[in-house]
């Protein structure tokens, strides 16, 4: 039984500000709104295409529309079977959820009884052909639109890294997508750098991770005399040391406006490296790093709210980072040394490949989350006793905040005063927005959030064929075993299936030519897709029952509008990165 | 058939077939050389014991070289010579492999009756070259892992190993061949076992051949998507441990199937992974390495070996025996590449194209895809821009023409066609440009040499390499050949005298190795000479058109009318802001115009001051294959096309190109006198088809046979469209060949003149009418300033 956690009730509540505000003036909330389904009810996928009649027209105009109107007619109107394929074939609508409650009072919706079930019980609704399809190319043209593949350059016929590439894409589920990726190779240290980070109540603080971050990581690992190298340079004028070799696609942007504010964080950061150090140069312990470079960042997205910006926009910008709030599940790979950090849900696996071919997944990350016992401990260790019911309620951080682990996030960290102070101070937009000026339910003693990651370290091995990062979206659309059994089939394609070998027995020609046909129209899926990513997502999104992708479901999930799609789904980033097994041997060998 | 080839040379015979595999790999014929010691000097290494290698040996022995030694890292005929398919097909695409290839077909009939001839060739197997001793760029001798060897001459036959044999030299010799997986099936009989004169079929369509093999078959085939092998270099172990992959044979087991559904039920017996070698042009590799001498080349058979495996022996044989082999073998030479082709990422992407190309229809005029944009003219994001389509030469891109922004041209795969192509039109506006405006097209890809010396050794070693006279005033320009003994053309090109001990050389694009290697090897070794190889210098813009005057005078303030710069006359002189452009009036088309050859970081400053320029005098880009139809149809020859080493100035229509009388002698002068007294025994000619729909009928390309009175008397060598005379020109040789004894005799003028001739196009013939000199009518006329009509106001 799929774990049902919080559905989005209101398609409009993209950014924060704006689902928060809309929220703010409904009183009371109608019950059809709320969409939240109690663990473990499976619900028809049938209900759920409800608005897609209905939806014409922006979310904002629909919602008054509902208010005051009588549910049974919207139903009785709206509601036709449009997805034929999902009813009969689906026993349950893919898991989705908000993460983030944007408001206290929808927590109290989150009744177990009002369920959507209920509701769709009753009603009886008339089939109407399918009218809308998306063809394969549309499909795949959606489904390819945000990939990217990336191969670690051959010199000269021989490859010495570890990583032969990587694989990434990502499909949105919101309005903007608040999930971020980045890649990057350590051009001063060895390595190389992947990370998918997940955002919540918007994508402000997503981006900034996502450009930061790494940046933070690297500087943490310099040696002494490059960071002084890099100080100097700065101080006379002189071109800098490049630090990253970015690997991007065309969409993940960066702010060009914030660059020059970031900028001047880091290098204060490395600045105090450079005092701190005491002369003796010592090995740079990797793990060390990554958890100073995640708190340190995190900190200075703290203080940059706090202190503010002459520049409006910019003002803005970094009180949207820190109010926003995001996850990162980072790995670092230098030869045989994966580091991987994680902060949050999102997940890194490890795709193992046994010696009789078959695929097993290694995680080598734990989400932080209510399903995680460690943390529910971590937690209530670090709150005085009395908290211990409301530090984790509804299995959400004081009832609100699904990982509890996150950057940004400032309402869970800063003390009252502090976030009073800094959204008086601050500009209208913020003054005005219901959601920011909202204190969490029982904030006794904050911090009730931290972006310390957790690091785990592991030395690859041949039979290590590949790390997927990826955000919740997926992990909760698909068991990992099958994650990794999916890439793996991808990655090795032809090579997977034993070779065949003649060896003694009788075989005509006739016999061969039906076992060669029918092992490649097994392989033709896998052909499709130039991008493991792509091919994990057109599973994740199109998989039936039978665990093969089905080309009408698929159309259908991706033809949602966009207000919808979040029911069905969440936002899903993943990257696939490939090591070389024999650079991997080489290294074993050498010892 | 190699087997006997063999056997011949070692005098034991062994029998053929796939039956004996194991008595080969035995190696109980072969005296365990391997426990003998080396000799410790020969005239001659062979290293492989593939055909190639044994094939040379066989023919140098023969020709009476006894001082052989032939060293093999395995066994003797193991590689691709023991595992091919034994195919052996004498329908080649170039002339030089159709003749190398029915050449080895009558050579293994006739090595049955050989066997037991004493050859003195001494092979020795299970023996490495690890690398080649060169002393002052000349071979002295092989290190091997049993040992040295000293020797004059060494002949890598290395098959896929070649490549790294030539790199482990110390002056590295750049072989550039690749080699790919190749799979083909083995069946156990049929019911009724296959008869030995069963025909081998070949289905290009399917991509497969197939062929008896002991009453079963033998199947297989090119696929599309070949699988590169041994890219970082790998040792003779691997070859024999190949996987065979199934999957991969699938396609071509599909196919074979579909064309005999009957096979169903034959029973298979092995699949067979036999990797072949490919080169950038799929024709194979032969000749002398242009750094070093003495060191020969035989390899890269792109899957022809057995059939070239005799054809090619001989002429590498007769090659380091003269000099020059008795064919002209320039399509298969090594000079034709540079170490630019060298580079493994690139052999690795071309070879994947190349492979599937076996089985595929090569139409004419087509480019390969792969390994492009290597050299390119500072110009080339400009042209591309304004929808230059572009050809590679010597790893050059060179525009092909402009499309315009208004037109769109047939997808790759659609424009392959044997008819009127899709650029017709577009090339047509170009070459109207150029006769009645003035066209600009970037010719940066052609070699460009300066020679200077401190007295007059330039001009001394120029007289006496090249035919025409050279010593010139200061500022001219001279067309001339640079001839071998034999008077053949080695080069043609086109020198200027820049000042009195310095000249500057154009030469076709892919004579930048050749050409090199042939003034090194004779010219002295002088301090006081030097020559310095300036093509990446310059960028060459080409002025083509009545206007080219107007254009560059205005650019320039200086008068550029005939009167002030003659035809064919070379001066520095500043355009725009840039100094020191060297302009010269010759367009290498007969039309008026310039050639401007421009210091590199200049060339964008010029060709934008051009283009601006050149706008209201309706200047417009245009490409090579507008110059080619200007050229040919004013019956301008191109070497490495229609001229090559076999063919004499005299025999071309440029007696007056060749100074007999300058005073000194020159390579290739005593030829040209006997040849002068004697008369020629083949002649240029130009061929106008007279009824030959454009639109219709196939169209000439090269190589279609000439007739003269229903008599066959050679073949044509390019052809092109001459837009103006609305006739496609076709050039070619004629030859006259008595009719009772096929001999060749001499072709008079009237010989030609009193002909009646046809082109066969694919099997039609076309009438045409023959000419020894460019159609009066396009000889260029002065424009006169009255001549100009509203038209000329049009952009074009």
């Amino acid at each position: 039984m799929p774990r049902c956690r919080g559905v989005r009730a209101w398609p409009g509540c993209r950014g924060w500000s704006r689902g928060a505000s809309l929220l703010a003036s409904r009183t009371p909330p109608p019950r059809a709104v709320t969409l939240l389904l109690p663990r473990g009810i499976p619900v028809r996928s049938s209900s759920l295409p409800l608005f897609s009649d209905a939806m014409p027209g922006p979310t904002q105009l629909f919602f008054p529309l509902i208010r005051n109107c009588e549910l049974s007619r919207i139903y009785g109107t709206a509601c036709y079977c449009h997805h034929k394929h999902l009813c009969c074939s689906s026993p349950y609508l893919p898991q989705s959820r908000l993460r983030y409650t944007s408001h206290p009072a929808y927590a109290t919706f989150c009744r177990p009884k009002d369920n959507w079930w209920q509701y769709t019980q009753g009603r009886r609704y008339a089939s109407t052909p399918q009218k809308f399809y998306l063809t394969p190319p549309q499909v795949n043209s959606i489904l390819k639109a945000n990939e990217y593949s990336f191969k670690v350059p051959e010199f000269d016929g021989k490859n010495v890294s570890s990583v032969l590439g990587f694989d990434s894409n990502q499909l949105p589920a919101n309005a903007p997508i608040e999930d971020r990726r980045s890649a990057a190779t350590c051009l001063q240290t060895r390595g190389m750098l992947l990370g998918v980070f997940d955002g919540h109540a918007g994508c402000a603080c997503s981006q900034a991770v996502s450009e930061r971050l790494f940046y933070y990581i690297a500087v943490s690992l310099l040696p002494h005399e490059t960071l002084l190298e890099i100080e100097n340079a700065v101080e006379s004028g002189r071109a800098l040391l490049p630090i990253l070799q970015w690997h991007k696609h065309p969409n993940d942007y960066f702010s060009k406006e914030a660059s020059k504010l970031y900028f001047n964080s880091l290098r204060t950061y490395w600045q105090e490296l450079i005092d701190l150090n005491t002369g003796e140069s010592t090995d740079i312990d990797v793990k060390e790093a990554l958890i100073n470079a995640f708190k340190r960042l995190d900190n200075d997205i703290s203080l940059e709210a706090q202190v503010g910006d002459p520049n409006s926009f910019l003002n803005y910008l970094v009180l949207r980072v820190a109010f926003s709030g995001a996850t990162a599940c980072v790995a670092h790979v230098d030869g045989v040394d994966l580091h991987v950090a994680n902060t949050g849900d999102s997940r890194a696996m490890l795709g193992v490949q046994e010696e009789d071919g078959s695929w097993s997944a290694v995680t080598l990350s734990n989400d932080h989350n209510a399903q995680n016992e460690r943390e529910l401990e971590r937690l209530k260790l670090e709150h005085p006793k009395n908290e211990a019911k409301s530090v984790v309620k509804q299995d959400r951080l004081l009832g609100l905040l699904m990982p509890f682990r996150a950057f940004g996030d400032v309402k869970f960290k800063w003390s009252i005063d502090l976030q009073k102070r800094v959204i008086e101070s601050g500009p209208d937009q913020l003054n005005d927005n219901e959601y920011t000026k909202f204190i969490p339910p029982n904030y006794y003693t904050p911090p009730y959030l931290t972006a310390e990651p957790e690091v785990t370290y592991h030395r690859l091995r041949p039979q290590d064929k590949f790390l997927v990062l990826a955000t919740d979206g997926l992990w909760e659309t698909m068991h990992r075993q099958d994650v990794v059994r999916i890439v793996g089939e991808y990655l090795t394609g032809m090579h997977h299936q034993q070779p065949i070998a003649v060896g003694g027995y009788k075989v005509t020609l006739g016999q061969m030519h039906g076992l060669l046909t029918e092992r490649r129209a097994k392989m033709s899926s896998v052909f499709e897709d130039q991008n493991a990513a792509t091919h994990l997502i057109r599973h994740a999104v199109g998989n039936n029952e039978f665990g093969a992708v089905d080309h009408e479901r698929l159309s259908k999930m991706l033809s949602l509008p966009e207000e919808l799609a979040r029911m069905y789904r969440d936002d899903i980033t993943i990257i696939v990165v490939q090591f070389n097994s024999h650079v991997v041997g080489a290294y074993q060998n050498q010892e | 058939m190699f087997y006997w080839l063999l056997s011949v040379v070692r005098r034991q015979r062994i029998r053929r077939g796939w039956q004996k595999w194991s008595s080969a790999r035995s190696g109980a014929s072969v005296a365990e050389a391997h426990s003998v010691a080396l000799p410790t000097q020969a005239q001659v290494v062979i290293c492989g014991g593939g055909i190639m290698g044994t094939s040379v040996a066989y023919h140098l022995s023969k020709m009476g070289w006894k001082d052989i030694v032939l060293l093999e890292q395995g066994r003797l005929a193991a590689g691709s010579t023991r595992f091919c398919a034994g195919i052996l097909s004498t329908a080649r695409h170039l002339t030089i492999e159709q003749k190398m290839a029915d050449y080895s077909n009558k050579l293994y009939h006739q090595l049955e009756q050989e066997t037991g001839i004493q050859t003195g060739v001494q092979i020795y197997d299970r023996t490495s070259v690890l690398h080649v001793i060169v002393k002052k760029g000349q071979v002295t001798g092989v290190e091997t892992d049993k040992g040295q060897i000293q020797c004059q001459y060494f002949v890598n036959c290395a098959g896929q190993w070649a490549y790294e044999l030539g790199l482990s030299n110390e002056e590295p010799v750049s072989i550039p061949l690749h080699a790919c997986e190749h799979f083909y099936l083995l069946t156990r009989p049929l019911e009724t076992p296959l008869q030995s004169n069963t025909p081998t079929i070949v289905d290009t369509d399917g991509r497969i051949y197939i062929r008896n093999w002991q009453g079963g078959i033998l199947s297989g085939g090119f696929e599309k998507n070949p699988k590169p092998i041994f890219t970082e270099g790998k040792n003779q172990l691997e070859i024999q441990n190949l996987q065979e992959d199934w999957d991969h044979f699938e396609p071509l087991l599909s196919s074979l199937l579909r064309r005999m559904p009957q096979l169903e039920t034959l029973e298979i017996m092995k699949l067979v992974n036999c990797p072949e070698t490919f080169t950038p042009d799929m024709r194979c590799i032969m000749g002398e390495s242009p750094s070093v001498q003495g060191y020969f080349v035989l390899a890269g058979m792109n899957s022809a070996g057995l059939s070239f495996g005799g054809g090619a022996g001989k002429y590498l044989a007769e090659w380091m025996m003269h000099g020059y082999p008795s064919e002209n073998v320039w399509e298969l030479d090594l000079k034709r590449f540079g170490a630019l082709q060298s580079s493994r990422t690139f052999l690795r992407h071309r070879v994947m194209e190349v492979m599937p190309l076996l089985y595929d229809l090569k139409v004419p005029r087509w480019d390969f895809q792969t390994g492009r944009q290597l050299r390119t003219s500072p110009l080339y994001d400009r042209l591309d821009a304004q929808g230059a389509r572009w050809m590679e030469k010597h790893g050059f891109e060179r525009p092909k023409y402009f499309v315009p922004p208004d037109k769109d041209l047939l997808a790759l795969e659609q424009s392959k066609t044997f008819y009127k192509p899709d650029w017709f039109d577009i090339v047509e506006s170009e070459v109207k440009c150029c006769k009645e405006a003035v066209c600009v097209i970037d010719m940066s890809s052609f070699t460009k040499f300066e020679i200077t010396s401190t007295g007059d050794q330039a001009l001394e070693i120029l007289q006496y390499l090249f035919s025409n006279d050279l010593d010139v005033p200061v500022g001219h320009i001279v067309h001339t050949g640079m001839l071998n003994e034999g008077g053949g053309y080695e080069n043609d090109c086109s020198i200027a005298r820049l000042s009195k001990r310095s000249f500057f050389m154009i030469s076709p694009t892919d004579q930048q190795v050749h050409c090199w290697a042939w003034l090194k090897k004779h010219m002295p070794q002088d301090s006081n000479l030097l020559l310095e190889d300036v093509t990446w210098k310059y960028t060459a813009l080409n002025l083509i058109g009545p206007r080219a005057v107007d254009v560059l005078s205005e650019l320039s303030y200086a008068p550029m009318t005939p009167d002030h710069f003659p035809s064919l006359f070379c001066k520095e002189m500043s355009v725009g802001y840039a100094n020191g452009i060297r302009v010269m009036s010759m367009t290498h088309t007969g039309e008026p115009g310039f050639m401007l050859y421009i210091p590199i970081e200049y060339a964008l400053h010029v060709y934008n001051e051009v283009m601006s320029v050149g706008q209201k005098y309706g200047i417009r880009n245009a490409g090579y294959y507008a110059l080619r139809s200007l050229r040919i149809e004013k019956f301008f020859a191109f070497w490495g096309q229609d001229l090559n080493t076999l063919t004499t100035p005299l025999e071309c229509g440029r007696e007056s190109w060749v100074k007999l009388e300058k005073g000194m002698d020159f390579i290739g002068r005593d030829a040209l006198l006997q040849q002068k007294q004697n008369g020629v025994y083949k002649r240029f000619t130009m061929f106008i088809l007279d009824d030959h729909d454009t639109d219709l009928d196939l169209w000439p390309w090269w190589g279609e046979p000439i007739y003269r009175n229903g008599q066959y008397v050679g073949k044509t060598t390019s052809s092109a469209y001459s837009y103006t005379l609305e006739r496609h020109v076709c050039l070619g040789f004629v030859h006259n060949f008595s009719e009772d004894t096929g001999e060749e005799q001499v072709v008079t003028t009237d010989f030609i003149n009193r002909g009646e001739y046809e082109i066969d196009i694919a099997g039609h013939r076309f009438q045409a009418k023959a000419k020894l000199y460019p159609v009066a009518s396009l000889v260029t006329h002065k424009r006169r300033k009255d001549d100009v009509e509203l038209s000329d106001l049009h952009g074009k």
